[in-house]
């Protein structure tokens, strides 16, 4: 006995389902050495849940396991379990699994005094020890209750079974029938396996359907307490994996561009972080399936990976209609680096759209996920549940370092009502958050831009225009008239006037320099011809001179040669005389 | 007596699965030895297999509970289960108690 006790570790040791998602909620499986109980209404995956365990056990872990059915035969469980991929003939020839078809039909049985259920402790010992087996389900041992009348002496071999399953070391999952009201399973099999029990349970709202999984005890151990949907899908049974328990999830300093340089620059100037996420709402018909759609053709440009998931639009409709405003989807799909999934989100429940998702994203390994719009796949949910599931798909993105992309839909059409009520609370989730909106001014409607948020960057708090034509997308500055920002005709006509303006205003340069050019001319041509009248009177007075001069001269000849006829009378007697 | 005789002469194949020697195993051992002098003397085959001994014939028989009787002959395959202690059952069971009435009514 003290040596037994020694044995058991300080933390229970655990043994994993290899089922994607369940162990991370148990914290690494299910009891090892134990039985669970996993019970459920028909038809909600009980026999795939424990075929799983023990398929994975056996390839996965090394630890065989034998498959105690009471229900179906051989022949039928290996064929239903065919579709998961799981070759049970195969495994059984390779002495992994082991098979038992415990039939049992009231009408063949007569009571004839006291029994036992010594024979199947022996045929389960027989089928163990064949294979020197690890693990064992018992696939519905309820059915035994139909089976045998006497209740009281098959309750307590039960009891017996579950003990010696658990003396042996056997990890061991119990299937059960859900019971009525507040019963865990119809004949209250949880009074004997009372270590794990794991209920499944479907449920339809809405007209669809989702399958959930919930731990409601595991002894001696922490655990998930929620409810989890999951999906029964071609590669087995699929939990949401749930990474929404911790927020440590690696962070990325590189930054990704938009696909559109203007909206780069508001962002910083170099676009998002990888592995963030980014919210693009906006009223119908802003632009939002474009932007993702640009994001993604220059994702791929720089030979990422990217998946689209479509609710709006089927595959060729996107690839046509991304055509037209300059957006080249088919070539990064024909090079297999785009995948576009178009489904109705009414197809199936938002659980399992998210695990279809989770599928997808982990085998296809993209950098860039969009989900177009995110708003769609709640639809038929209400918000309360639509939000914590929406957290975990984008949790997990973050925690794969995929860059997402989400648009969604707003009911409030224009720029007086406030979008942001309608987000379904995600924009708490995102990282980035752009805005999008239709501006109704002078008889047109145009789309405007701004960043409502962007953690961890300095980004504009401008609005910008977002403008989509046959090349492309781009932003363009608008222009502030009066109290309202102008777009479209009204930025156009700003435009035109602001250019006008400028025009005439160069205009008026030009001609008050060639006034002032014409205006020296005019002096210049004064200054010479001053100088040319200078020169002509200087000319004058020089030629008056000269003509005096020569006067003079002449009259002093004349006067001396008057004088010299006059014989010695000085000139100015003469000329006094004669003035005289 | 025609009717009596030719059921007389059914011959019984029967096969009594027990677990070791635990109390119910010997006791259905004796019971049904009992019965079978009494009521089939001398046309009945009766085999006792203990599975714990022989596992794998459980899984073919369909054993579940322990004692397990199955008559193999005649015809449809009859199961009993239980330490074989109520008489009346087994021999209703085993056709024995209607050929007897009727062979009483008869003369």
């Amino acid at each position: 006995m003290k040596k037994k006790l020694t044995e058991i570790a300080p933390t229970l040791s655990k043994a994993p389902t290899g089922i994607a998602g369940l162990d991370e909620i148990t914290g690494g499986g299910l009891p090892a050495g134990r039985p669970s109980l996993v019970c459920g209404n028909a038809g909600c995956g009980k026999t795939m849940l424990a075929m799983e365990f023990l398929v994975r056990g056996a390839t996965q872990f090394g630890e065989p396991g034998v498959f105690m059915m009471f229900e179906e035969n051989a022949a039928e469980l290996t064929a239903n379990v065919r579709s998961l991929g799981f070759d049970l003939d195969k495994l059984a020839a390779e002495k992994k699994i082991a098979l038992d078809y415990v039939h049992i039909e009231r009408s063949e049985f007569e009571e004839t005094g006291e029994y036992d259920l010594e024979g199947l402790f022996i045929r389960l010992g027989h089928a163990i020890d064949s294979i020197g087996a690890k693990r064992v389900v018992l696939d519905t041992v309820e059915a035994l209750f139909a089976g045998l009348p006497n209740h009281a002496v098959l309750r307590a071999e039960l009891r017996r079974l579950f003990r010696w399953l658990k003396d042996r070391g056997m990890t061991a999952i119990i299937t059960g029938e859900r019971g009525e009201g507040s019963a865990i399973t119809r004949y209250g099999l949880e009074e004997y396996v009372a270590d794990c029990v794991i209920i499944l349970d479907q449920r339809i709202q809405e007209q669809i359907s989702t399958r959930r999984l919930r731990v409601l005890k595991y002894r001696g151990t922490a655990h998930g307490m929620n409810e989890y949907p999951f999906l029964i899908g071609a590669h087995g049974f699929s939990v949401l994996p749930i990474t929404s328990l911790q927020l440590d999830h690696e962070v990325s300093v590189q930054r990704v561009p938009t696909g559109v340089a203007r909206l780069d620059e508001m962002l910083g100037g170099k676009g998002i972080f990888r592995g963030s996420s980014v919210l693009v709402s906006g009223s119908p018909g802003t632009g939002k399936s474009s932007i993702a759609a640009k994001f993604i053709e220059s994702a791929c440009a720089r030979g990422e990976r990217a998946l689209f998931f479509a609710y709006e639009e089927s595959k060729a409709q996107i690839v046509r209609n991304m055509r037209s405003i300059g957006i080249d989807l088919a070539t990064p799909i024909k090079k297999g680096l785009l995948e576009i999934h178009s489904s109705r989100p009414t197809l199936q429940g938002l659980e399992q759209h998210l695990v279809m998702m989770h599928d997808l994203v982990r085998t296809f390994h993209p950098t860039v996920v969009a989900v177009d719009p995110i708003s769609n796949l709640t639809m038929a949910h209400d918000d309360a549940e639509a939000k914590p599931t929406l957290m975990r798909l984008i949790d997990f993105l973050k925690k794969e370092q995929i860059t997402g992309i989400y648009t969604s839909l707003t009911s409030g059409g224009d720029a007086t009502s406030a979008p942001e009520d309608s987000q379904l609370y995600v924009s708490s989730l995102m990282d980035t958050w752009l805005l999008l909106r239709n501006v109704e001014f002078t008889g047109e409607c145009n789309r405007t831009i701004f960043v409502r948020k962007s953690r961890g960057m300095a980004h504009s708090n401008q609005v910008r225009e977002f403008v989509v034509s046959d090349t492309g997308i781009d932003l363009v500055d608008v222009y502030l008239g009066g109290d309202r920002v102008l777009t479209g005709s009204a930025r156009v006509a700003r435009e035109a006037q602001e250019r006008a303006v400028s025009t005439l205003r160069g205009e008026d340069h030009q001609r008050k320099l060639r006034q002032l050019a014409s205006r020296r001319k005019a002096i210049e041509a004064q200054i010479a011809a001053l100088q040319a009248e200078a020169e002509a009177e200087s000319e004058e007075v020089h030629f008056v001179i000269a003509q005096e001069t020569l006067q003079e001269k002449t009259t002093h000849q004349n006067t001396s040669a008057m004088a010299q006829q006059r014989g010695g009378a000085t000139g100015t007697n003469g000329q006094m005389k004669q003035r005289r | 007596m025609v009717a009596a005789a030719a059921h007389a002469a059914t011959r019984y194949v029967l096969r009594l699965y027990v677990t070791g020697s635990t109390p119910h195993s010997t006791r259905a051992i004796s019971n049904i030895r009992k019965i079978c002098e009494e009521h089939l003397d001398g046309r009945y085959d009766l085999e006792v297999i203990d599975i714990s001994q022989y596992p794998s014939l459980a899984k073919g028989e369909q054993i579940i509970a322990a004692p397990t009787l199955i008559r193999k002959l005649p015809l449809p395959l009859r199961r009993f289960i239980g330490d074989m202690s109520q008489t009346q059952r087994i021999l209703l069971g085993l056709d024995l108690r209607k050929a007897e009435s009727s062979s009483a009514k008869l003369p």
